[in-house]
């Protein structure tokens, strides 16, 4: 076939027209991709507390001294206490410049396709002292790191949880829309209870049926699963729609009429024809997710340490006295903004590209 | 209508009876209790809270325990809140005020703000207002509500400002209502109207301006313009009139996240809502309380559908329920 009657590459080139669309494609490229290289691009361990940097703000990186340009560097900072209030200020060591040196092996191992590695993209040599680009929280622990760790699972989340919440709608919604009668009576009522529960409460109140005594990565899969668990419902409701709208097309009566099974009809027939809506579907959906599990994490009902994700970051600047006195706190929530809009945009460009407006 | 309300009603009754079971079965999907937790309490003795267990029928089997408390949600009894040591329904009618409060005050704020913000934007389309507009817009879109509330705090005591958290100020909780005190909340209210309010404002004035420009590209504005009315007669008596319509079922749909957000909102804020209540009982696990929380916020949820959908038919004499 021609390649400019291939509606896959029409739709490419409708997609490359939007600006935002391929900018935020971009972003969303680059950020899976540091969630994936995390451990290395992250300059200290998600975990290693240092006591005697406790709530140290951003270290500034220099990269000129006495007007030239040489290897960037920084000045560790040294504690010291305010004479009135007694709170504990940070000011630049100017006699302790200590530079960034790249592609360093050092510190706790963690883990990458299966290794064990030490090795990480920069940081400052143990025995000179830190580098925490971004701050540190309570107890000492790199901001910068964690957020990049965190991101694993707040970029995760979203992706699996869409997943998951796509296999049972498609199915539970393409079974009420092609069978109908009492069936489709049936799953209608259950879309209907889980959509008439306001989402927060409902999920905040799943989140706590996940045992306390669990280990993190059982609770990540907790939470997705806590959220597909309400997501799917609308999923399935946006497919039996099309689905009965499909069911009166020739090509799936031809089928009937040829003897084909249900289960194929549906899978074989109807679903691909749905494919581009659902996959603009997902897209959309996606950023609800994303900020579903940040606020349970945000309230401690989601991801529990020592894992990490953006949303229990910002469990720490909760109050407001951390707040005033140490705004870097927020800097994860600027991720969360990101991430969503870049999903926001990316599914609005999509929606165009593949013209399924025109379907609803 | 009558006959219409009566049949919203009972088709109604068969949902709610749904999610009074699976809000059970979250709560009893939940491990431990508040008892549980309580044997650990060496001030209470081992007879008490078998005692307790009988008295509110723990020890029967579970569908025993769950006709029991509908039972008692038919006759207006919500349980017992083990943690406050009161019956729930107390508890809840001293925080529905303020919860209902907030919200339909959000609501009507959002629409008085965000149905100009869309004729503007709709009517000026390019202009350097309207991208700014919108982008407020993409932001309020893209922010979890508790994100706001924590910039906005921020912001207010990186200026100086205290009027941060609950409604009132120390000094005029339990003060009588005087000037004073309501210009006190008036200080205090601005920002979880905002954090509650962001979400819906900028959904609705996206959805304005859409409408609009829809609306505006139709036949019979050319029409109504070729007869010489006057321009603002055209697009306030035939443009906006008809672009609103579609928003007020928007309004309904609108409602569980605005649930949400007063919720958390609330939590982050300590505003006296069911927000801060729900969170505490949910975490001590004090199941009567999480139950009814769970059950009235559907509940408002269905009647604020059921005053979208009639308020859509009083506005738009096409539509008639009958």
């Amino acid at each position: 076939m021609d390649k400019r009657n291939n509606p896959l590459y029409l739709a490419w080139r409708r997609f490359l027209r939007s600006k935002p669309g391929v900018i935020s494609g971009v972003v969303l490229i680059a950020l899976y991709l540091v969630a994936f290289l995390a451990g290395f691009l992250a300059p200290n361990n998600l975990a290693v507390q240092h006591p005697d940097a406790v709530y140290q703000p951003p270290q500034r990186v220099y990269f000129f001294r006495d007007g030239r340009p040489v290897r960037p560097y920084v000045y560790q900072l040294k504690r010291e206490r305010d004479p009135v209030t007694f709170i504990s200020i940070y000011r630049e060591d100017r006699t302790r410049p200590t530079p960034i040196r790249f592609l360093i092996a050092q510190g706790e191992p963690y883990r990458f396709l299966g290794f064990k590695t030490n090795w990480h993209l920069f940081g400052v040599a143990e025995r000179e002292g830190y580098f925490f680009p971004l701050g540190t929280d309570q107890f000492g622990r790199c901001l910068f790191s964690r957020i990049l760790v965190g991101s694993q699972v707040s970029l995760t989340v979203g992706v699996v949880g869409v997943l998951i919440s796509f296999a049972i709608g498609i199915l539970l919604g393409g079974i009420s829309g092609y069978f109908g009668g009492w069936v489709d009576t049936l799953i209608q009522r259950i879309t209907e209870v889980l959509l008439s529960i306001p989402r927060l409460p409902i999920l905040m109140a799943l989140s706590t049926v996940i045992p306390a005594s669990w280990p993190s990565t059982y609770v990540y899969l907790g939470i997705i699963a806590v959220l597909s668990f309400i997501g799917w419902a609308g999923l399935a409701r946006v497919v039996r729609g099309q689905v009965l709208a499909l069911r009166e097309v020739d090509y799936v009566t031809a089928a009937v009429a040829q003897g084909a099974s249900n289960l194929r009809i549906i899978l074989r027939h109807i679903v691909p024809n749905l494919s581009s809506y659902l996959i603009v579907t997902a897209t959309l959906a996606l950023p609800g997710y994303i900020i579903g599990e940040s606020a349970l994490s945000f309230l401690g009902l989601g991801i529990k340490e020592p894992m990490a994700s953006w949303g229990l970051l910002l469990k720490d600047a909760q109050n407001f006295q951390s707040l005033s006195l140490y705004p870097w706190l927020l800097t994860p929530g600027i991720l969360i903004f990101i991430s969503v809009l870049a999903y926001n945009f990316f599914g609005d460009a999509l929606r165009d590209a593949a013209d399924v407006r025109s379907r609803d | 209508m009558g006959s219409y309300l009566l049949r919203r009603i009972l088709v109604a009754i068969p949902t709610l009876l749904l999610i009074s079971v699976l809000v059970f079965a979250v709560i009893q999907l939940q491990p431990g209790g508040f008892l549980e937790n309580l044997l650990e309490d060496p001030r209470v003795s081992r007879e008490t809270i078998e005692n307790i267990r009988r008295q509110y029928l723990l020890d029967q089997p579970v569908w025993v325990q769950y006709l029991h408390w509908l039972g008692g949600i038919v006759r207006g009894d919500f349980g017992y809140s083990f943690l406050n040591s009161r019956p729930v329904s107390e508890l809840i009618w001293e925080r529905m005020g303020w919860t209902v409060f907030l919200a339909a005050l959000t609501i009507l704020v959002t629409w008085v703000i965000a149905i100009p913000l869309g004729i503007y934007t709709a009517l000026n389309r390019y202009g350097p207002t309207s991208t700014a507009l919108n982008f407020v817009g993409y932001f309020g879109l893209a922010t979890p509500d508790f994100l706001v509330a924590l910039l906005l705090i921020f912001l207010v005591l990186q200026s100086g400002g205290t009027a941060v958290g609950g409604l009132f100020s120390p000094q005029y909780i339990d003060a009588p209502w005087s000037w004073a005190r309501f210009q006190d909340m008036l200080a205090h209210l601005w920002i979880p109207l905002i954090v509650i309010g962001l979400d819906g404002t900028a959904t609705i004035m996206r959805q304005m301006r859409a409408n609009l420009l829809d609306v505006l590209s139709q036949d019979y504005i050319r029409t109504a313009r070729a007869k010489g009315l006057a321009e603002r007669v055209v697009l306030w008596k035939h443009a906006v009139r008809n672009a609103i319509n579609p928003l007020i079922s928007l309004a309904g749909l609108q409602l569980p996240t605005l649930i949400s957000s007063t919720i958390i909102a609330s939590i982050v804020l300590s505003l006296p809502t069911i927000g801060p209540f729900l969170y505490d009982s949910l975490l001590n696990k004090d199941q009567y309380v999480v139950m009814a929380l769970l059950m009235l916020s559907a509940v408002l949820l269905m009647v604020g559908n059921l005053l979208a959908d009639l308020l859509l038919a009083w506005v738009d004499p096409r539509i008639r329920y009958e």
